[in-house]
């Protein structure tokens, strides 16, 4: 130490001091920033392939740098987040036009969705696809979640996300299928006629809250059959079919059982 | 012969051996009881399958008031607020919620087999109101409302409306948001009656809505006073049924005067019990394995939020779809004041005459037909099709505003706009009622000509006979006496013939224009008519003119070309 201590007033010093106190900020704050929109680096590679991908599949109605048409709206910005939500449900590319885009079998395999969303992220800056712990039901609390899905979500998707109706043949999807990656992406990004729920409205940890709440329900109802959870409609049906369906057939049987 | 003199006294009863025969001499000798047992143990039941609707109705009554009983042991109406301590369901543990929704999950997660009873007991509500509604078909459809049976048909309805308000109250007690939104719904109907709706609201919630007592209240309503009304009403509606004895379906050796069954005891008391049985096991296997209103899939009630595919049970749903069918444009304001007809018009007009229809109805169709007779014995739904194309016409106005009330799941489930259907819904429940009742009457009518047919010349055989003169006839196998007696033994009522406008001297009659519009009226009903084949007519029908004299063949055909239309000549 006391080599060191004799150097202080060494001419270097401040120098030196000033440079290790730079590489301290910047170290901690490679650590402890939050991730940048591109959490992971894309390739060139990935985003040249995304292109070649782009203009096969969606330059004609995105237009072929993505600058949108009057069809479809600009991909600028919309994020990886986006892409990866829209082409792994299948709704883009799109199947054929109507009320709104429908989930189908996705067309493009896991690689080709990366690459997409590689290369419009690359197009300017918009939400990332979120990490596994994000979206991890398991972490999250599914009462707040049930708070938050009934203020903000349930008046669309159901009280327990069964789906509902939405103006003009549109319609809000039943969220007992969709993986919670695609819950969170479709919060972040609105599409559609959703409306954009992004970090400042309901926080990351709210969002998985929700997930955990959405995720409960798939463990099934506690009194038997859920009959779609639809609510007092579906009951009604049933206890028509069922109940006097049974009830009739058993008093013709006891009418016919003749003494 | 010789006269003998036979003692016509029985031989006084030996006194009971058995305990169960002591027990009921004691109980005889002290309230005279064999007399009812006896009159009841001899009631004679027609036979018929559809006889029985009404016990479905009954009997899940008696699964209701056990269920509930059940229920009522661990709810707690009341509206105070507590955090849910409870771990089941997960989505509510810590939620702010009444003591009332904290309860409901209490019952159903903690109290052993609480769930049980809460869907046993709902189902059992639903199928009560349908088995009320299927049971009122049938006496609609086969004329059972009529003389004497006007006024039961009237405590009918009030049992009907009964229900209705017992499922709305039970349906509201455990305060959750779809509830809830169904008293918001309540609320704001009530505040659309002019002038006192406001104060009526004031005076139901005890304040501005939702307020603290609501629930207390609804409990009240739920277990004490609506069940008690119809405990009553159902006493008063079986006993009318003991008066009056059965009604039966036509056939022969069946009249006005009579009742063909089987006596209650033994044959209908076995089968009532098997009927019981039935309908407990039904109620309780979907109570035990289909889940119905979970309500923490809704969360404890806030008045905030609304969830898509909100909707009252199913008999509330023509309401509900009233209101969504009723454009929103026709809110007025007069002097400061508002008229909310968008909200009066569907949900009090529309359900006032609805029901207002079907109140007035036996005593309409008893003024129209001028007939003060007796009837037990029932129409068959051709027979009168007027009657049947209304209430085929109501039921579709009833359905449409059924599947009005649930648009926007026929939207999603059939991938339809929303827009468009109610739209469409708009206009069916204007015309739908017209054409089901134009169809319905024409069937009618037209099964009444089938019959006519069959009993004139009889079934078709497939047999065809070539005379020795070359020509053919097919041969008509005649109907049997039960199947002739029961297309040929209606009445088909004629318009009302009603007194000149003046009388011998000129001077204006009064009450013409009154009974005028009765024979306006009548006409509607009975202008188009089929009548029954009058005995002349059958034989005619069963003369084949010239053919009568070829003797053997006679006996094998019945039908003629040439006998069918002197029949209509005779008419």
């Amino acid at each position: 130490m006391k080599a060191l201590a004799a150097r202080r007033h060494h001419r270097a010093a401040p120098v030196v001091l000033l440079l290790l106190a730079l590489l301290v900020t910047g170290g901690v704050y490679a650590v402890l920033a939050p991730s940048p929109a591109q959490a992971e680096t894309a390739s060139t590679a990935d985003i040249e392939t995304g292109k070649k991908l782009f203009q096969a599949n969606c330059a004609t109605c995105h237009g072929p740098n993505a600058e949108g048409t009057a069809e479809a709206p600009s991909l600028v910005g919309v994020g990886a987040a986006a892409v990866d939500f829209q082409v792994s449900t299948g709704r883009m590319p799109m199947q054929m036009n109507g009320p709104q885009a429908m989930a189908k079998p996705p067309q493009m395999d896991e690689e080709q969705t990366a690459a997409l969303a590689a290369y419009v992220a690359s197009l300017g800056a918009g939400p990332a696809i979120p990490t596994d712990e994000q979206v991890d039901p398991a972490l999250g609390d599914p009462a707040h979640g049930m708070a938050l899905f009934r203020t903000n979500c349930s008046m669309c998707h159901n009280a327990v996300g069964a789906g509902g109706a939405l103006s003009e043949g549109k319609w809000a999807p039943p969220l007992t299928d969709v993986s919670p990656r695609n819950i969170y992406q479709a919060m972040l990004t609105g599409p559609q006629s959703m409306p954009v729920f992004n970090d400042a409205n309901i926080t990351p940890e709210d969002k998985r809250d929700i997930i955990a709440f959405l995720d409960e329900q798939r463990d099934g109802s506690a009194g038997g059959i859920s009959l779609g959870s639809l609510g007092p409609v579906s009951e009604g049906l049933w206890a028509w079919v069922v109940g006097l369906g049974l009830l009739i057939a058993g008093a013709v049987w006891i009418g016919a059982k003749s003494s | 012969m010789s006269t003998t003199t036979t003692d016509t006294k029985r031989p006084a009863a030996a006194a009971p051996k058995t305990a169960a025969g002591k027990a009921a001499d004691y109980l005889d000798q002290r309230t005279s009881v064999g007399v009812a047992v006896k009159e009841f143990a001899r009631k004679i039941f027609p036979d018929h399958w559809s006889f029985m609707l009404g016990e479905f109705a009954l009997y899940s009554f008696v699964v209701l008031l056990i269920s509930g009983v059940f229920l009522a042991l661990f709810f707690q109406p009341s509206m105070a607020l507590v955090y849910y301590e409870g771990e089941n369901p997960a989505s509510m543990h810590g939620e702010l919620m009444s003591i009332a929704f904290a309860s409901t999950l209490d019952l159903s997660f903690e109290v052993r087999g609480g769930l049980l009873m809460r869907q046993i007991h709902h189902w059992a509500a639903l199928v009560f109101m349908a088995s009320i509604v299927t049971h009122m078909m049938r006496v609609f459809f086969t004329g059972a409302f009529r003389k004497p049976r006007e006024l039961n048909w009237l405590v009918g309805m009030l049992l009907m409306i009964l229900g209705l308000l017992a499922g709305f109250s039970g349906y509201s007690l455990p305060d959750d948001v779809l509830s809830g939104n169904g008293l918001r719904i309540t609320d704001g109907v009530v505040k659309s009656i002019p002038i006192i709706g406001s104060y009526m609201s004031y005076f139901i919630f005890g304040g501005e809505f939702p307020g603290e007592h609501i629930i207390a209240r609804l409990f009240t309503v739920h277990i004490l006073l609506v069940p008690a009304l119809i405990l009553a009403l159902i006493g008063l509606h079986l006993f009318l049924m003991v008066l009056h004895k059965h009604t039966q379906f036509p056939g022969g050796g069946r009249t006005d005067k009579n009742v063909v069954g089987y006596p209650l005891f033994p044959v209908y008391a076995a089968k009532m019990g098997g009927n019981f049985f039935l309908t407990f096991g039904v109620l309780a296997l979907m109570g035990a394995t289909m889940s119905i209103n979970n309500v923490w899939n809704y969360g404890p009630y806030d008045p905030s939020p609304v969830g898509a595919g909100a909707q009252p049970d199913w008999y509330m749903l023509f309401l509900e779809g009233s209101l969504r069918l009723m454009p929103g444009q026709t809110e007025y304001v007069i002097a400061g004041y508002t008229l909310s007809l968008n909200v009066l018009i569907p949900a009090v007009i529309i359900p006032g005459l609805l029901f207002t229809f079907l109140f007035v109805y036996p005593f309409v169709e008893a003024k129209v037909t001028g007939d003060t007779r007796e009837h037990h014995v029932l129409d068959r739904p051709r027979n009168v099709p007027v009657r049947t194309g209304l209430g085929v016409a109501f039921l579709t106005a009833f359905i449409i505003l059924a599947v009005a009330g649930s648009n926007d799941l026929v939207a999603t489930h059939f991938q339809m706009s929303l827009n468009a259907i109610t739209w469409a819904l708009r206009i069916l429940f204007f015309v739908g009622p017209v054409i089901a009742f134009w169809i319905t009457k024409r069937i009618c009518l037209g099964l009444q000509r089938k019959d006519r047919e069959l009993v004139l010349h009889g079934h078709e055989s497939g047999r065809i006979v070539r005379f020795a003169n070359g020509e053919y006839i097919e041969v008509h196998t005649p109907l049997d006496d039960q199947e002739r007696w029961l297309r040929v033994n209606y009445d088909a009522y004629k318009p009302l013939e009603i007194a000149p406008a003046t009388d011998a001297r000129g001077v204006k009659r009064k009450g013409y224009k009154a009974d005028k519009r009765w024979q306006r009226l009548s006409k509607f009903f009975f202008e188009d008519r089929v009548e029954p084949v009058t005995p002349s007519e059958l034989a005619a029908a069963h003369s084949h003119g010239e053919h009568d004299s070829l003797g053997s063949v006679h006996e094998q055909h019945d039908a003629l070309p040439a006998g069918a239309s002197s029949t209509e000549q005779e008419r």
